[in-house]
C-alpha cells in the first residue's frame, strides 16, 4: 500500500503537480501515518529527487542563482521558524492547519489556467 | 526586488517547514507572475530554493524523532518508479485534467481532515 502511494505520488510530481499535497493526505488516510511523520516523509523524498533534477538543470542552465541566492537565504529563516513551529505543534492543530492549507492548495490547482 | 524576493522567501520557507510540503507550489507561481521568471526556468530554480530549505526543515524534523526510515524508504523507491513511469505519461494525459482531479482530492481530503 505504501509503495504503492509512493508510485502515485511520483507519477504526479513527474507530471508537475504538487507531490506533497497528495502523499501527506494519502499516507494519513490509507496508511494511517501521523501528521507530524507523513509531512517528514515528504520532506526526505523530495531531498534524492530534487538533487537528481538540478544537476539536469544546472547542466541545461536552467537555474537563476542571483535570485536564487536571496530566496534561499531568506527562506532559511523561514523554514527554521515553521518547522520548529510544526515540531512544538500537537498534531490534530497541525492536521487541521494543514486542512486548510490544503483546501487553498486544491482550489488553486482547480482553477489553474496556463499562463 | 530585493523586498518581494525576501518575502517569497520567508513564505516559501516558513510553509514548507510548517506543512512538510508546498513550497513550489507557492514559489512558481511567485516568481511566474511577481517577477516575471520564465515558466522552466523558475520550475528549475524553485528546486535550487526549496532542496536547502528541505533539509533544514528534514533536520529539525529529526532531532525531535519525527522520522520513519522504513516508511519513508518505502515511499522513495514507489515515488522514483513513479517519476520515471510519470515522466513518459507527461505527453499523453493533457495535464490540466489532472489538475482538476487531484485539486478535488486535496480538496475532499482537506475536508475530510477537519470533520
Amino acid at each position: 500500500m505504501i509503495i504503492l502511494i509512493g508510485l502515485l505520488t511520483g507519477i504526479i510530481s513527474a507530471m508537475g503537480i504538487g507531490g506533497g499535497a497528495i502523499l501527506i493526505p494519502a499516507l494519513i488516510f490509507f496508511a494511517g501515518t501521523k501528521q507530524h511523520v507523513a509531512q517528514s516523509v515528504n520532506l526526505i523524498s523530495f531531498i534524492p529527487v530534487a538533487a537528481i533534477a538540478l544537476i539536469i538543470h544546472y547542466r541545461n542552465n536552467n537555474l537563476d542563482t542571483e535570485h536564487a541566492l536571496i530566496l534561499i537565504f531568506s527562506g532559511f529563516v523561514g523554514a527554521y521558524i515553521g518547522s520548529a513551529f510544526a515540531v512544538r505543534l500537537p498534531g490534530e492543530i497541525l492536521s487541521r492547519l494543514f486542512a486548510v492549507f490544503l483546501f487553498i492548495m486544491g482550489g488553486y490547482e482547480m482553477l489553474y489556467k496556463k499562463k | 526586488m530585493i523586498v518581494k524576493l525576501v518575502l517569497i522567501g520567508l513564505i516559501t520557507g516558513l510553509c514548507n517547514g510548517l506543512f512538510g510540503s508546498g513550497g513550489g507550489t507557492i514559489l512558481v507561481p511567485s516568481m511566474i507572475f511577481i517577477m516575471g521568471t520564465e515558466e522552466h526556468k523558475a520550475h528549475a530554480t524553485a528546486i535550487l530554493v526549496i532542496l536547502p530549505l528541505t533539509i533544514l526543515s528534514t533536520l529539525v524534523y529529526y532531532r525531535s524523532s519525527y522520522i520513519s526510515w522504513p516508511l519513508t524508504l518505502k515511499v522513495v523507491s514507489g515515488g522514483i518508479a513513479g517519476s520515471v513511469i510519470g515522466a513518459k505519461l507527461l505527453n499523453r494525459i493533457p495535464s490540466w485534467i489532472l489538475r482538476k482531479v487531484f485539486g478535488l482530492f486535496m480538496i475532499i481530503a482537506a475536508v475530510r481532515m477537519v470533520i
